[in-house]
């Protein structure tokens, strides 16, 4: 399946899924007015991807800043994953990185642990 | 005589604001606000933590005001605008002071009010079960809110909001929110 890339904006982040490597990455800012219209191609993908997922995905989360509006749509996409693992236990490692300076950030990837069964891997980066 | 809001603006600013703007509230004056406050955030603070803070509650502020701010009294478009907004940004001796204003129908006063009375009245841990659940089990509204942003900004300013709402007229009321980012 088509790999997919969106270029990150100030106020969207960059998007690469590549369903040949099992990769799933978001990094930059997640902060649009309305992000449900930003969101749905990419859970869309994920659920294409779940019907024939790689042995093991790997999922890297860096993102700088989102909103709330984010927030939910971001849940949305760690259901689809949820789901990938569930049928497929053990295929996948959701990465969290955040600034050693952002706690908010830290904390904001813990209610998704707590919220999502995927293991997660607290990444701190340095400032 | 009716509240006057540019009085309410020019209280809000007093002699000292960093950043301050009234206007109508459009998804470009949100990128233009940001950027601006962004880079003399960087010039002043060198806590990249406080900085952080400061851009994420003023996001979900201004967001909130882009999707709240089409009530403005009928006789005051003309001379506001259809989105009116008001931001005011205030360095103090120690952390920040945040003030954003708009107009709110009447009839919202109290669920307003009792929001943010219950979010005062919340532990910090209770405050991150309250975020978990409407997260986990409410729906995104067309607008692409989801009642997480006054729950979001009262845990990252982690102290207790202020807010006040001034009568306009029968239908209308300002409201002003006060956050304290310390």
């Amino acid at each position: 399946m088509d790999t997919l890339l969106i270029e990150g904006t100030p106020k969207t982040p960059t998007v690469r899924f590549d369903a040949s490597k099992g990769l799933v990455e978001l990094k930059g800012r997640s902060i649009p007015e309305n992000s449900i219209e930003f969101y749905k191609p990419l859970v869309d993908w994920l659920e294409s991807y779940a019907k024939d997922s790689k042995p093991q995905t790997q999922v890297n989360i860096q993102l700088e800043y989102f909103n709330t509006s984010s927030s939910k749509c971001i849940l949305d996409v760690f259901k689809k994953l949820e789901a990938i693992q569930k049928s497929n236990p053990n295929s996948v490692t959701i990465n969290w990185f955040y600034d050693q300076d952002d706690e908010d950030m830290l904390e904001a990837g813990q209610d998704y642990e707590s919220i999502i069964r995927v293991p997660f891997k607290m990444m701190e980066v340095a400032g | 005589m009716n509240l006057d809001v540019n009085q309410l603006y020019v209280k809000a600013c007093g002699a000292d604001a960093f950043f301050a703007f009234k206007g109508e509230i459009t998804s470009e004056r949100i990128n233009a606000i940001l950027e601006e406050i962004e880079s003399k955030l960087a010039l002043i603070s060198s806590e990249v933590r406080m900085q952080k803070k400061i851009y994420n509650i003023l996001v979900e502020c201004l967001q909130n005001l882009y999707h709240h701010s089409d009530t403005v009294p009928v006789d005051l478009i003309g001379q506001l605008g259809n989105n009116y907004g008001m931001v005011v940004l205030k360095k103090l001796d120690k952390g920040f002071s945040l003030k954003v204003g708009n107009f709110v129908s009447n009839e919202k006063v109290k669920f307003l009010s009792e929001k943010i009375e219950k979010l005062n009245s919340l532990s910090t841990e209770a405050l991150k079960e309250m975020y978990k659940f409407i997260l986990t089990y409410q729906k995104l509204s067309p607008k692409g809110g989801g009642g997480l942003g006054l729950i979001d900004i009262a845990r990252k300013s982690n102290h207790h909001l202020e807010y006040y709402f001034y009568p306009y007229d029968d239908t209308y009321s300002f409201y002003e929110l006060d956050i304290l980012i310390v």
